[in-house]
């Protein structure tokens, strides 16, 4: 007996500008599909539910194992990775829609250059003197080691500034993601000298203040960051600056 | 006279592409960052396990001479001796400055690195960050790149990629032909070099770990522009990988340098539970065939075995192609911090844990050892001259290659932790030698005649709007598939020349095919299947170069396994003992009865075939098909000798 086909119902988008619409697709049941599978289903038989010949969708992805970020979309309305995205685990007919916060390049393929260039607010590196040979690191307890390699697992994927409701199209709020890299970067012995200029960009419009404390990025954050503890962290840090440039005019 | 910045385009945005661009802008190149994707997104993220230098933390009596004997003998010798010995030494510092920059690699109790053992050896030579690795060495790497396209050095291109090298009238690269993912646009950037760090070809394979970017079409494009591509037909087939219907996703080596088992159950079929199986039920067939390296044998030596008893023992799971990968006698807390992202991997595409349910793995094609032909130089004493122009350098002059797309590091098989090592590695080296180079150079690229890129945009811009033309009626993305079930079929961990001329003639049928392909996306914004086409042709001819060099190579060296040339080691066979027979026999006929009985005659016939193979295959491009020859591998610094592991 043949198992039910996927029922995939796509919003899609032809340019930035034009105005979306919803196709249907069926796809076979496969053993241990996800939702990239199905739409690498489509592109080889681009054709809708109703027989119509259509172009195939288009969508981001890269790694296929939930490390690189890019497959990020709406799933039944859930942002998650398309990835790892079991058929066998989501409802059918499957909605498939792209993220809402960023501009729409084509069907679900979204322009996130945003998340980075707030990378560049905040000076989200640590400054080396060079890259010759001049000696190993800093010493760093492994403790301090494993609160930053959680940090360091975000893949600006976006998750969690699609859920954030003070994360919108037209504002300049900065957003989860990146007050979590300010903390990461701060807590590097050398990554602390500058610190003070990563607490200032998150002082201003779009920064640590506007943020609602709604709470939903860490729920929906694929590699369970600690989103709001990294968000109380710099709340703290900000406070006890603010503080600290007072009483030092 | 102003000095004028030189202008480096880099194809790629993965560690070598990063770590080129750091160092080029560090010594005051500008520099132009071209890539698939926004970077961060690169192949390099999905290494897990780890990257070795040989730090000797645990007083193992590790050295980096250690590391290049394990690295060659790993690669069966066809690594170039006099590059992989000045990688394995300058590792150490290589790990301490990704140390600096912040890579958060797991610390011992007293806050120093932590290293963990890796295949191929027997030392404790890998630093880790947790087993996302490959991810954290990325994002450190491409910190930098953004400081410095923040002060204005590094400007990059994303959503563009390579088509082709411009090349002038004396065969000179002077830039490099881009094409716009978004807006469909050809353009040329001019530039004193170009780097290729553009990754493997794993696509042309239906069943592996690569990301979906690994098409290989930038090297193949290079190689039908005249450059060399080298080694070919040696393909990592990674032991262990969970099966899937999109890609086979890796399950790190690192789960066995952590202590990680393989066996399957000794009843075949057994219906049991695994965790129900006693021990004594259970085939631990690594640890038994190779007392000595145990699970840790080198990756082609552990897929073979995985492929022996799953297809000539019939001993895989329930008569399915897997074996057990057991990580149930280690403590969550120890898995959890050491292998937490293979773990959570495993239980997302699976819906099984780990820690408590022996994983089902299978082997996947994983990483192409050859690659682009890449050219080095060494000074009198032998030793890497890091200011040569020739560094990197392929057969086309000013266009360079590094990390994955290159062919001199990992021979005939690639040891685990070594890729990432290789990657920083050549970005690093080249960046000195390209200044040089750059310095040498006659004209800058505002001195090039305008019509030279002018030809080249006209070039590519017809051949992509043919391409959207074509109207047949084969699905490329349905003729990839094909391919690459052929490639599955047919070069895969057992090689049989029967088999392997009957592919080439297949590929053949498939190039035919194409030219009856559809471009079945009609749009002229954002489309991904023109460059998809493109890719796929190139995906022909590297499937090309690398069945017609399996077919050729009438031996068994590394990954590249025909039984029929297996020169059938003694089981008794000592490897020092090849050393004692080279120098007695270069001074005397040596009798039969100076060695165990066998060993003899099986040194002769080690000695002959490396006399016959243990050389470079060099493919080039002649009348739509590679033409192979063969050149000599140094192997100046260590002596040619049997493997053995067990």
């Amino acid at each position: 007996m043949k198992s039910k086909p996927v029922i995939l119902k796509v919003k899609r988008q032809d340019t930035p500008d034009s105005k979306p619409y919803w196709q249907t697709f069926e796809t076979p049941r496969k053993p241990m599909a996800n939702i990239i599978s199905c739409l690498q289903e489509i592109q080889r038989a681009p054709v809708t539910a109703d027989g119509k010949r259509v172009n195939p969708v288009v969508w981001d992805c890269n790694c296929l194992e939930e490390v690189c970020g890019s497959c990020t979309m709406l799933i039944n309305g859930r942002v998650r990775q398309a990835c790892t995205a079991l058929v066998e685990k989501i409802e059918s007919p499957v909605t498939l829609e792209p993220l809402s916060k960023f501009p729409v390049v084509r069907d679900l393929q979204v322009d996130r250059s945003r998340m980075f260039d707030n990378l560049k607010k905040v000076k989200a590196w640590i400054e080396i003197d060079g890259t010759h040979d001049i000696g190993e690191g800093p010493m760093m307890p492994d403790a301090i080691r494993a609160k930053r390699y959680v940090l360091s697992e975000c893949m600006t994927c976006g998750c969690c500034l699609e859920a954030c409701p003070q994360f919108k199209a037209g504002n300049d709020f900065l957003g989860a993601a990146t007050f979590s890299q300010v903390r990461l970067f701060n807590l590097h012995p050398t990554g602390q000298a500058q610190k003070e200029n990563r607490l200032d960009a998150l002082m201003g419009r779009g920064g640590i203040a506007d943020c609602g404390n709604a709470q939903v990025c860490v729920e929906v954050c694929p590699k369970s960051i600690p989103l709001t503890e990294s968000i109380a962290d710099i709340g703290r840090q900000t406070s006890l600056k603010l503080l600290k440039d007072f009483l030092s005019k | 006279m102003i000095k004028r910045r030189r202008k480096v385009i880099i194809i790629g945005g993965g560690l070598t592409g990063l770590s080129a661009a750091m160092k080029l802008c560090e010594l005051g190149a500008e520099v132009v960052l071209v890539a698939y994707q926004s970077l961060k997104r690169s192949h390099s993220v999905c290494a897990q396990g780890g990257i070795n230098a040989a730090m000797n933390s645990r007083g193992e009596g590790d050295s980096p001479d250690n590391h290049f004997y394990d690295t060659i003998k790993g690669g069966d010798f066809l690594a170039e001796q006099p590059l992989v010995r000045d990688m394995c030494y300058q590792a150490p510092a290589i790990i301490h400055l990704l140390d600096r920059m912040g890579v958060p690699f797991n610390r011992t109790a007293e806050g120093h690195l932590a290293f963990r053992r890796f295949g191929g050896t027997l030392y404790s030579r890998t630093a880790f960050a947790g087993a996302t690795t490959g991810q954290q060495l990325v994002y450190s790497l491409d910190e930098q790149v953004r400081r410095y396209e923040h002060d204005g050095l590094v400007e990059k291109l994303e959503w563009h990629e390579y088509l082709g090298a411009v090349l002038d009238s004396e065969g000179i690269c002077r830039g490099a032909v881009i094409y716009d993912l978004r807006t469909n646009h050809v353009f040329c950037l001019p530039g004193d070099a170009v780097i290729l760090a553009t990754g493997g070809p794993s696509q042309v394979y239906a069943g592996s770990t690569a990301s979906t970017v690994n098409t290989g079409a930038a090297a193949t494009m290079s190689y039908l522009q005249g450059a060399k591509y080298a080694n070919g037909e040696f393909i990592q087939i990674h032991p262990t990988a969970i099966p899937g219907q999109d890609k086979l996703r890796l399950m790190s080596e690192s789960a066995r340098g952590e202590g990680g088992r393989i066996w399957v159950p000794k009843i075949p079929g057994d219906p049991r539970t695994p965790t129900s199986i006693p021990e004594d039920e259970r085939y631990y067939f690594l640890e038994e065939r190779y007392p000595h390296f145990g699970n840790l044998v080198p990756r082609d030596v552990a897929s073979r075995e995985i492929y022996d008893i799953v297809y000539q023992q019939k001993l895989g799971l329930g008569g399915e192609p897997m074996v057990y990968l057991d990580l149930t006698h280690k403590s969550k807390e120890f898995l959890d911090d050491r292998l937490g992202g293979i773990i959570d991997t495993y239980t997302k595409f699976t819906g099984q844990d780990p820690r408590t349910t022996p994983m089902k793995i299978f082997p996947a094609v994983h990483y192409s050892m050859g690659g682009l032909w890449t050219d080095y130089e060494t000074d009198a004493q032998g030793m890497i001259d890091t200011l040569s122009p020739r560094n990197q350098m392929t057969s086309i002059v000013g266009l360079y290659a590094g990390g994955e797309v290159d062919c001199q590091y990992h021979g005939a098989n690639r040891l685990g932790a070594n890729s990432l090592l290789s990657c920083i590695y050549t970005g690093l080296m080249m960046a000195p030698g390209i200044i040089q180079y750059t310095k040498n150079l006659g004209k800058a690229p505002e001195d090039v005649p305008t019509s030279l890129f002018d030809q080249a945009q006209t070039f590519w811009s017809n051949r992509l709007t043919s391409i959207r033309k074509m109207n047949g009626s084969v699905n490329p993305y349905q003729l990839h598939k094909e391919l690459g079930n052929l490639m599955m079929e047919n070069v895969l961990i057992v090689r049989d020349n029967g088999k392997l001329a009957q592919a080439v003639e297949k590929i053949d049928e498939i190039e035919e095919k194409f030219q009856s392909v559809q471009c079945v996306d009609s749009s002229d914004w954002a489309n991904p299947t023109a460059s998809f086409i493109n890719q796929l042709y190139c995906m022909i001819h590297l499937s090309r170069i690398i069945t017609q060099g399996a077919l050729m190579r009438d031996e068994f060296r590394g990954a590249h396994y025909k039984p029929e040339f297996d020169l059938k080691q003694p089981a008794d066979f000592d490897p020092h003992e090849y050393i004692d027979y080279l120098e007695r026999s270069s001074y005397e006929e040596v009798p039969a009865e100076a060695f165990p009985p066998g060993h003899l005659d099986y040194m002769k016939r080690f000695e002959a075939n490396n006399e016959k193979w243990l050389k470079t295959s060099i493919a080039k491009f002649k009348d739509n098909k590679p033409e192979i020859t063969y050149a000599p591998v140094n192997t100046s610094i260590m002596t040619p000798r049997p493997r053995k592991y067990d």
